[in-house]
């Protein structure tokens, strides 16, 4: 049985990621602990997609250094992420979960059984057989949960998994990512709809042009925001 | 009788000596592009998937390669092979293994270039998912080609056309011998040299029906695959 929690706290300290003349994470100085879903919010190209990327270890920063449990540098075994777009490998949908679950390291005999589960766990044991790129962008979405799910994660990072979702897909979503918070997986999540952030997250983080603005409970976060520009942004005006 | 009449009564009587040069050619060409493709799909990948200094120069050559002219790569094997050739010893020259080799050469850049484009393409889609699972570079060239697969028929395709029309370069190794290395494009160069057309023409609409048919399957195959998989 894993350690609960290995990867964490992934610790950003000092994190600067600029690309050219351009700084898109400015000094950022942040920690994800053990605990209820940590929403990151804030307006197009605040850096939200950045810092899931640099949590995940798929960017490296420009300055500064990032830690998961201590460790820097260390390989994403237990981090799994969901892209806003994710990439469906073309071939079945059971056959994606498969694919992850290999990858992960996970016994063949026991594959079949955890590619069950998570097709379950996220409604779409109907749809083992399908070919994943025939789903629909709902399905798509709650297919790479179960995807990056089958890497038995200590921390998941989502980045805007319901942008382009109507209602009842973000519904589905959300009810899979509420699952998954209760199974002590750490959910990191990138949102730009206040709507999802009232209803996801313990913890809220406010990105606004590379830097952290208000980093607080969701609750205090939404009942007195401490900033003019959370206040801004939670009353709806333009942040540009 | 009209040759074109003479011809379709060869192909359709079953001529023997006719169908020899017919299973002859397509033994040479599948073995040459079979060999291409063992050469050129992990060759194309390793050029997707790694950045080296001159790996442009590499790829602008490869895809130079693809219009490499037969008749110098024959004449290329052909001093390979020769007696007083570095090769000379293994006794190849005129064999349809000497063929085999001539058209893996010309196939094998064709194949390696289409190949690494299209494996290029895929992994810019698939690069995070892969990195974010934690995929070794052996594992991400098998997820590609495998992923690829359909499309790279059409590399395969490609391959396969360059060698069943080839004369140049199989003519020069093989020398043509009747009933040894005699092949479609070989004994219709020759026997329409010599006048017998009915022969030319027959081998003629055997090789074109050959290359519509291959198509055909792969087309058929490529497309019940991609519906399979998406």
């Amino acid at each position: 049985m894993r350690a609960p929690f290995s990867e964490l706290p992934v610790v950003f300290d000092g994190v600067t990621v600029a690309a050219g003349a351009v700084t898109i994470l400015d000094n950022l100085t942040l920690e994800f602990t053990p605990g209820a879903p940590t929403l990151l919010i804030g307006p197009n190209g605040s850096g939200k997609t950045t810092l899931l990327r640099l949590a995940m270890g798929l960017l490296a920063p420009s300055r500064g250094r990032i830690s998961w449990g201590g460790r820097e540098n260390a390989a994403p075994l237990k981090r799994a992420i969901v892209f806003q777009r994710p990439t469906m490998l073309r071939r079945s949908a059971g056959a994606n979960i498969r694919y992850a679950l290999r990858a992960a390291g996970v016994p063949r005999a026991e594959r079949a059984r955890r590619c069950g589960e998570l097709l379950e766990l996220v409604g779409l044991e109907a749809l083992a057989d399908r070919a994943a790129r025939k789903l629909s962008g709902g399905e798509q979405q709650r297919l790479a949960l179960a995807r990056a799910l089958a890497r038995d994660p200590a921390v998941l990072f989502l980045d805007e998994p319901t942008a382009s979702l109507d209602p009842t897909a973000t519904k589905a979503v959300e009810d899979v990512i509420r699952e998954v918070g209760q199974r002590n997986i750490k959910v990191v999540m990138a949102t730009h709809d206040l709507g999802e952030a009232r209803r996801l997250a313990g913890d809220i983080v406010m990105l606004h042009r590379g830097r952290v603005v208000e980093a607080a409970a969701a609750s205090a976060f939404f009942d007195a925001p401490q900033t003019a520009a959370a206040r801004a942004f939670l009353a709806g005006e333009l942040l540009v | 009788m009209p040759d074109d009449v003479s011809a379709l009564h060869l192909v359709l009587s079953g001529d023997a000596a006719l169908f020899a040069i017919v299973r002859l050619s397509l033994y040479v060409s599948l073995s040459a592009v079979l060999l291409a493709a063992m050469i050129g799909i992990p060759f194309g990948a390793f050029l997707a998937l790694t950045r080296f200094p001159g790996r442009q120069g590499v790829i602008v050559g490869l895809n130079a390669l693809m219009g490499l002219p037969p008749v110098v790569v024959g004449l290329a094997v052909y001093l390979a092979l020769s007696r007083s050739g570095p090769l000379g010893s293994f006794g190849l020259l005129f064999t349809p293994r000497a063929m085999i080799i001539a058209q893996t050469i010309l196939v094998a850049p064709i194949i390696a270039a289409l190949a690494r484009q299209t494996i290029e393409d895929l992994w810019i889609e698939y690069r995070d998912e892969l990195t974010a699972m934690n995929i070794g570079p052996l594992g991400r060239v098998a997820t590609l080609v495998w992923d690829a697969r359909f499309s790279l028929v059409t590399a395969l395709l490609a391959g396969f056309g360059r060698a069943a029309a080839e004369v140049g370069a199989i003519i020069i190794v093989g020398g043509n011998i009747e009933g040894f290395t005699r092949t479609m494009t070989t004994a219709i160069a020759l026997e329409t040299s010599k006048g017998d057309l009915p022969l030319a023409v027959g081998l003629g609409m055997v090789l074109i029906a050959i290359v519509i048919a291959v198509n055909a399957l792969a087309w058929t195959a490529r497309r019940a695959g991609e519906r399979w998989a998406g």
